[in-house]
Order: structure tokens, then C-alpha cells, then sequence
């Protein structure tokens, strides 16, 4: 019992004590070695910067915009790349139809759909979202579609011999349940390279507001504390929803995996 | 009523190459209500495509399976079936597992409700009607997968090696509770079996298969009364004689 408490004192403990290192050990390289605030700013610039951000209230707008082209991105993903690859993984002509277009569009980088984002869309959120949603669909689709091929044949006939015959019921009451552990997968892939295309979007598409787009401006501002504060920000924001996604997964969704993660 | 006739069934499966492998040859077979119908015979011989051909997930080369005079075109509910593999829905509780069938005949919830109480009463799994399928153990899925099948109030249930994957003890034990099961609801049982001592334990009716192609080979009344003792010397006489029925079925392949 009391080896288990050191323990998990011990896993509290180290976290703290090695970012407290690093920050340490930056601090002292940032103020006596580099000396110079435009090659690397020091901890303490950069909470500075931090400060007068926070004090300057637009902070508030930069992560609700950010989180608006975010959200319009995987927001789209899903909502076209759940029910084609449920399309795709039951029915076998859907995917012979479907799979040559995707394995050609799969390849091309998100990025180079910036273009097109602009032309399409024009200097708006809808372009930024589209770059999200470039990034964030295939994960989405390609992890729905081989939940639903693997989908346990026995599942689907215990399912008929109770009484649910029809192709839709046997997939609202079968497949999605079964495959929702390899979608739910897919979801936290798609948000994760969402999450970094949304920087290089910000940056072409414009705007007044965005981490993103903030990072930029304050680069060609030189105001290198500024641009290292939106890095930590985009960083920490991004774990706190891939966090978040997880905690509501596996407490809602997936209770009946207890014990194994996403 | 729940008569059931299997009316000169065949199977073939045909492989990629043009070969072919006749499952079943020519089976037929008039099945009483409320028997107890067990059907042995060595791996390969077909048992498992029959009992899928009843509950309506295969169908016949030729031939066919009535119910109460009906022919069978495809799954329904009247036939109930256990599979030998866990078939549990792993994202629904044991109760909802349970509620799934009539769920889905649309059943109001209160009702649903009533009926899973009774299941989980007579299989004894009542505490762990919120509990799900990887909390409990080989056996007590088993049970929950025999009271999801009765929930649906079936003429016929169909087994299909249900206890095949248990240690000998819980095996032992399920059959004696599905004994039970089976005098308190009345049902027409068929049940799929590898295990000799298994059928004489359980059957009014052993229906003996021979592999490739699987044809019935002998069907033997077993009158000994319930419960049986396994370790009496007249099961011990049923057994030899269904297993010497066995080797001479093998033995004129």
C-alpha cells in the first residue's frame, strides 16, 4: 500500500520536476548564452508577452476563430466521410465505385488544396475549414469504412435470427455499434491533422483573428515572444481536445471497452 | 403446435475451383413439439449447416424445412438460436441484450422490461442485468445468450454446440439448467453437439450424422428418466451403444 502511494506521488512528481528542468535550462540558455530576444526569447519574455496578450482581451477572439475553422472542417469531415464509408464498408459495389477516386485524392497534401480553398471560397472561414476538412476526412472515412468490413459476421447474424432483418436497422443497430470503437480512432486522427492544417491555413487565408493567423503577423512583426506564446497556445489547445474527445469517448461511448484506450 | 419437418434436405457448397462438397444429403426428419432433439456426429459432418439451414441464415440446395406446415425462407424470430462462439452484443448491457429481439418487434418498454425480469430470473443472472459482456464469465454469457433467444418467445430453439467452449464442470451444469429451462417453457429444442455423453444426457431424440457426405445415420430414442445419472450403469449402456453406432457409421463411409 504504501510502495503504491510513492508510486503514484513519484509519476506526479516527475512531470512537474522535468518541465520545471526544461524551463529552467531555457530560461538560463535564452538570457546568458543566446542573449539576443529575436533568436530565442527567454521564459519570462514569453510570459510576459503572455500578460499583455491575455491583458489586451483578443486572445478570446483568436481561439474562437481558430476553434470556428476547426470546427467547420471536422464538423464536414464527418458528416460526409461517416456515412460514405459506412456506404463504402457494407455494401462491396459502393466501395469498388468509390475506392479509385480516393486512392488518387488521398495522396495529395491538404495544402495544395489551398488554392482552390481560396478561389472556391474566397478570404473566408469556409476556405480555412475546407483545408481542415481536406486533412480531416480521410482519417474519418478510412477508419469507417474498415470498422464497418470488420464488423463480426456473427454479430450481424444473431442480430437477424432476433428479428432485425432490414439492411438499415441491421447498421444503426449492429454495424455502428460495432464499428464505433475503429471510427472513434478515426476521429482522433482526423482532429489531430485538422488541427495542423489549420495553421498553414490561417496563414494563406487571412483573416483578422486565429492562432494561426496571429503567429504569422506577429512574425512579420518581429515579435518573436508573441509568436512562441500562440506555439504553447495551438500546442496545449490541441491536447486539451484530443483529451477532452477521449474522456467523452471512452466514459460515453464506448463504456463496455472499459479498460482500453481509443 | 410446433411440428417440424425436414423434408429431403441437401447442401452443396461449391469452392472457387468447380469442386464441390455435399454438406448434407438428403435429410429428412419430422421433429415433434416440444422434443428434445440432440444431433451428433464427428466435425465435417454437417450438423451446424443443418441447424443454420432451420434457423434460416443458409438455405437448402434442395429440399426444404416447414414449420407448422411453413415453409422456411429466411430468419425470424419463431426460430430462436444459441451459436457456439460468444454472439453477446459487447456494447449492450445483459439486459439490453436480452431486450434486443422484442426491441426490435416493437415492443413498448415497460414490457420489454417485464420480459427481461423473467429471463434473468429463470437463468439466474438477475444482479447482473446492468453488467456487460466482458465483466462476466463463459458460462454466464451462455446464459444470457439462451435467455435472449427464449425473450423472443420462439416455437423452436436452436443450439448450436452451446456449451462446447465451458470447462466440463460449467458444462455440467448448464445442461442441468437447461433441463430445466426446457420443462418450465415448453420448448422444441435442437441442439448440436460433438459430445456423446452430452446428447444422452440431455436428449429424448439422438440423431446420428456421418460425415461427407452427412446423411442420418441411426436416431435413437433415449427413455432413460430425468434426471439422469451420469455415472448409472444404464447411461453408461445408451452411451456405449451410441458411440459403437458412431464407429460403424464411420466405418461403412
Amino acid at each position: 500500500m504504501d510502495a503504491k502511494r510513492t508510486h503514484t506521488l513519484r509519476n506526479r512528481l516527475l512531470p512537474v520536476l522535468s518541465i520545471t528542468a526544461v524551463v529552467i535550462i531555457w530560461q538560463l540558455v535564452a538570457q546568458f548564452i543566446v542573449q539576443n530576444r529575436n533568436l530565442l526569447p527567454s521564459f519570462t519574455d514569453v510570459l510576459g508577452a503572455f500578460l499583455v496578450l491575455l491583458e489586451s482581451g483578443r486572445l478570446a477572439f483568436d481561439f474562437g476563430t481558430s476553434l470556428m475553422h476547426f470546427g467547420i472542417g471536422v464538423g464536414a469531415a464527418l458528416l460526409i466521410g461517416i456515412p460514405l464509408g459506412m456506404a463504402m464498408g457494407w455494401f462491396r459495389d459502393m466501395n469498388t465505385a468509390a475506392n479509385p477516386i480516393i486512392e488518387i485524392l488521398r495522396p495529395i497534401p491538404p495544402l495544395a488544396w489551398i488554392p482552390f480553398a481560396i478561389i472556391w471560397f474566397g478570404l473566408t472561414p469556409v476556405a480555412a475549414g475546407f483545408i481542415v476538412f481536406v486533412g480531416a476526412f480521410f482519417p474519418v472515412l478510412v477508419n469507417t469504412y474498415s470498422g464497418f468490413k470488420g464488423v463480426p459476421k456473427l454479430f450481424v447474424e444473431a442480430a437477424r435470427v432476433l428479428g432485425c432483418t432490414s439492411p438499415t436497422r441491421l447498421i444503426r443497430y449492429v454495424a455502428l455499434p460495432a464499428a464505433m470503437p475503429s471510427i472513434a480512432a478515426g476521429i482522433r486522427i482526423a482532429m489531430g491533422v485538422g488541427w495542423m492544417c489549420l495553421v498553414a491555413a490561417e496563414l494563406f487565408v487571412g483573416g483578422r483573428y486565429g492562432l494561426g493567423r496571429q503567429l504569422w503577423v506577429s512574425y512579420s512583426l518581429q515579435q518573436m515572444s508573441n509568436v512562441v506564446v500562440y506555439m504553447l497556445l495551438l500546442g496545449i489547445l490541441g491536447l486539451a481536445i484530443d483529451v477532452l474527445f477521449r474522456r467523452y469517448v471512452d466514459g460515453k461511448l464506448l463504456k463496455w471497452r472499459t479498460g482500453e484506450v481509443v | 403446435m410446433s411440428k417440424l419437418t425436414i423434408d429431403h434436405v441437401s447442401k452443396v457448397f461449391e469452392k472457387n475451383h468447380g469442386e464441390v462438397t455435399i454438406a448434407l444429403d438428403d435429410i429428412s426428419l419430422e421433429i415433434e413439439d416440444k422434443e428434445f432433439v440432440c444431433f451428433v456426429g464427428p466435425s465435417g459432418c454437417g450438423k451446424t449447416t443443418l441447424l443454420r439451414i432451420i434457423a434460416g441464415l443458409d438455405t437448402a440446395t434442395s429440399g426444404e424445412v416447414r414449420l407448422m406446415d411453413m415453409p422456411i425462407r429466411g430468419p425470424d424470430p419463431k426460430r430462436g438460436m444459441v451459436f457456439q462462439e460468444y454472439s453477446l452484443f459487447p456494447w449492450r448491457t445483459v439486459q439490453d441484450n436480452i431486450t434486443f429481439g422484442l426491441e426490435m418487434r416493437g415492443v413498448p418498454k415497460a414490457d420489454q422490461k417485464t420480459t427481461a425480469d423473467t429471463y434473468l430470473n429463470m437463468v439466474g443472472l438477475a444482479q447482473f442485468r446492468g453488467a456487460y459482456p466482458y465483466e462476466l464469465s463463459g458460462g454466464m454469457r451462455q446464459r444470457v445468450a439462451i435467455a435472449r433467444a427464449l425473450a423472443n418467445e420462439p416455437d423452436v430453439l436452436l443450439m448450436d454446440e452451446p456449451f462446447g467452449a465451458l470447462d466440463a464442470q460449467t458444462r455440467n451444469a448448464m445442461q442441468r439448467e437447461l433441463l430445466e429451462i426446457w420443462e418450465e417453457t415448453q420448448k422444441t429444442i435442437l441442439f448440436v453437439t460433438h459430445s456423446v455423453d452430452e446428447a444422452v444426457f440431455l436428449a429424448d431424440l439422438i440423431v446420428i450424422l456421418s460425415p461427407r457426405p452427412g446423411r442420418i445415420c441411426d436416431i435413437i430414442r433415449v427413455d432413460l428418466a430425468r434426471p439422469r445419472e451420469r455415472t448409472s450403469p444404464e447411461f453408461a449402456g445408451v452411451r456405449r451403444y451410441v458411440l459403437g453406432l458412431m464407429n460403424s457409421c464411420q466405418l461403412s463411409q
